[in-house]
């Protein structure tokens, strides 16, 4: 008993970091049609203005939460208007060249200004403490990690259902002609929506520091995994990466539990697997 | 047009060109440099025959792929391992590790072909992790990430021994780059090819003449695997040394940036653009290998952008063909 509720505790975990990450990148992707497999970046940028400015300038982290994803945010909307907008509606080929070359920058500034080493995340004594439950114990920091996770997937659905921001975007992901027809300004939603999507890659990002291991390499560490989600939700869809998400990161924990000896081979060949018998993911429509 | 001028008209597009002799003359320039050159210029021939067996996927059928890494690495495992079992002669060494490729590129085409765009991506993606994964968890076989030790290559054609300058070591990868070359300018040049750069240019249009489209794919898929598997096998040989980034998602990317480099979608473009990549790393990353990659990233961000297509794209515009291309490119494209 005691294992399934670590093993439930721990896929939630993680499977919130993940949902964090790519929920930007399955907007993108919905909008534009652009495979952002630089996504990562703003992961990778989120995780290292947090733990530099708690090292560094001694900010509180609970500041950082909030302040990290606010700069990342800008840093997304300034990329998107000078960059990415000129590749929508390019080859794939490019995009992806884009994309590869974006991350080999990020990475090589990474190592130039913080060395290659793994950068450590301190953490609140308060969090980073066992907290008891009845008969189990928790790890503190992983309980506040599944709230965001949680929280930030309650408000994107009721978001997206109630807001009218969230009825534009549902209509330019529905159909962008259409939408720009009557009136939407297409361009500025998807600047927004990339800046937001960057700001949750922040978060994630500045979360799962500990899961992935802060390092130059971060954004090509949760590139496969943040891909991954995407593919299995199915583009277009946002509902869809929050379950995709908890069951990649059920199947990554069990596998890690019950059969470590054949590593992430299990959630590749699903996955790979998945895609054959669904090509458009498991909730994907376009 | 008459049909004697027709014919007249393909044979002057399909006609050997002065210019083409380029590469070989490079290819025997090396020797000329010394010995101190022999290693990287082993290193540049084995990549123009990935980069060439790339180009045939990507620029040739128009099929994008981040898990190319995947076929060299098994054709590097195949022929090591083979190796490390007491067959390491070279020649039958490299069929085999080309056959295991062609045969597991057929294997994969059939299945992941029949989807397009960002599945295939992403079908491709998870491939090459899984057996980057596989290779590194049996380590029983593949040596994990220790690496396969203990691959020894016997003398070439049971004469000529890998000396320790890499001199045997360059000949034959050159003679192997060579032949590659050729069938390769063959190929696309053949009906084949033209056949599958119709599919490429428009699926829907080349069905209703008659090609048929997945079985060429497929086709295709499994020659540019094998082509990939020689050269990982040529590696394997050469270097005697198989390790898991020679079947990682990183070589995947870097193979699709040298031939970005160059231009893809052309023979010439998958030659020039390794050897530009790895005279260009060698010159640079010596003292910084970070500062490299910076530049590298860069660069590519530059050739996407403003030069999409890469040196040769860059030449054509110099020499005012660019013209003639755009022209040819501006013709509606309507995709199914």
């Amino acid at each position: 008993m005691g294992t399934i509720i670590d093993i439930a505790f721990q896929s939630l975990a993680y499977a919130s970091v993940l949902y964090l990450i790519s929920v930007g990148l399955s907007v993108t992707l919905g909008l534009m049609g652009f495979v952002n497999l630089a996504h990562g970046v703003f992961a990778m940028a989120g995780g290292y203005l947090a733990a530099v400015a708690v090292t560094g300038a001694g900010l509180p982290w609970p500041a950082m939460l909030v302040l990290s994803p606010l700069l990342v945010a800008a840093f997304a909307a300034l990329l998107e208007r000078a960059l990415f907008s000129r590749l929508y509606g390019r080859s794939e080929l490019d995009q992806v060249l884009f994309c590869i070359g974006l991350i080999f920058v990020a990475s090589a500034v990474t190592r130039l200004l913080f060395g290659p080493m793994l950068r450590p995340m301190p953490l609140p004594p308060a969090l980073s403490q066992q907290m008891q439950l009845g008969p189990f114990s928790f790890y503190a920091y992983k309980l506040l990690v599944i709230g965001v996770g949680g929280l930030t997937a309650a408000a994107i659905l009721l978001g997206l259902e109630r807001t009218r921001i969230g009825s534009m975007v549902r209509a330019a992901v529905e159909n962008r002609g259409m939408a720009e027809s009557v009136g939407l300004r297409t361009s500025v939603l998807f600047t927004a929506t990339f800046a937001f999507g960057g700001a949750l890659g922040a978060l994630g990002g500045m979360l799962g520091a500990d899961l992935f291991g802060l390092n130059p390499a971060y954004a090509f560490d949760v590139l496969v995994y943040v891909q991954i989600v995407v593919a299995v939700a199915g583009l277009g869809t946002l509902r869809g990466s929050f379950l995709a998400a908890l069951l990649i990161g059920a199947v990554q924990t069990l596998s890690a539990y019950y059969v470590p000896a054949l590593g992430t081979a299990v959630l590749f060949l699903a996955v790979f697997l998945l895609l054959l018998v669904r090509p458009r993911g498991l909730f994907g429509r376009l | 047009m008459t049909q004697g001028g027709f014919r007249d008209a393909l044979r002057r597009k399909h006609r050997f060109r002065p210019v083409e002799t380029l590469p070989a003359v490079a290819l025997l320039a090396v020797p000329l440099l010394g010995t101190d050159y022999y290693a990287l210029g082993t290193q540049v021939a084995i990549s123009v025959v990935f980069a060439l067996s790339l180009d045939l996927l990507v620029g040739y059928a128009g099929i994008v792929t981040l898990g190319h890494a995947l076929f060299f690495g098994l054709g590097a495992y195949a022929t090591g391992i083979a190796s490390v079992h007491g067959w390491g002669e070279p020649l039958s060494g490299l069929l085999l590790g080309t056959a295991v490729a062609a045969a597991s590129g057929a294997v994969l085409g059939v299945i992941v072909l029949r989807t397009a765009k960002f599945t295939l991506l992403m079908l491709t993606l998870s491939a090459v992790f899984l057996a980057g994964e596989v290779a590194n968890k049996a380590s029983w076989l593949t040596g994990g990430v220790d690496g396969l030790v203990g691959v020894s290559t016997w003398p070439l054609l049971g004469r000529f021994e890998f000396d320790l300058f890499g001199q045997v070591g360059y000949a034959y990868a050159s003679a192997v780059l060579v032949l590659v070359w050729l069938g390769m300018r063959w190929l696309v040049h053949a009906p084949f090819g033209q056949s599958v750069m119709a599919i490429r240019d428009n699926p829907g249009r080349a069905a209703a003449i008659g090609v048929p489209v997945l079985a060429r794919l497929v086709l295709v898929y499994a020659v540019s695997a094998g082509l990939a598997g020689l050269a990982g096998g040529l590696q394997a040989e050469i270097n005697q040394f198989v390790g898991l980034k020679d079947i990682g998602f990183e070589l995947s990317a870097t193979v699709l940036v040298m031939l970005a480099l160059g231009g893809a979608g052309r023979l010439y473009g998958a030659i020039i653009g390794p050897v530009a990549y790895q005279v260009a790393q060698d010159l640079l990353s010596k003292d910084n290998p970070v500062l490299w990659q910076l530049w590298l990233g860069v660069l590519i961000v530059v050739v996407v952008l403003f030069a999409p297509g890469g040196i040769l794209g860059i030449a054509d515009r110099i020499t005012g063909k660019a013209a003639r291309r755009t022209a040819r490119r501006m013709r509606p494209q309507v995709r199914t």
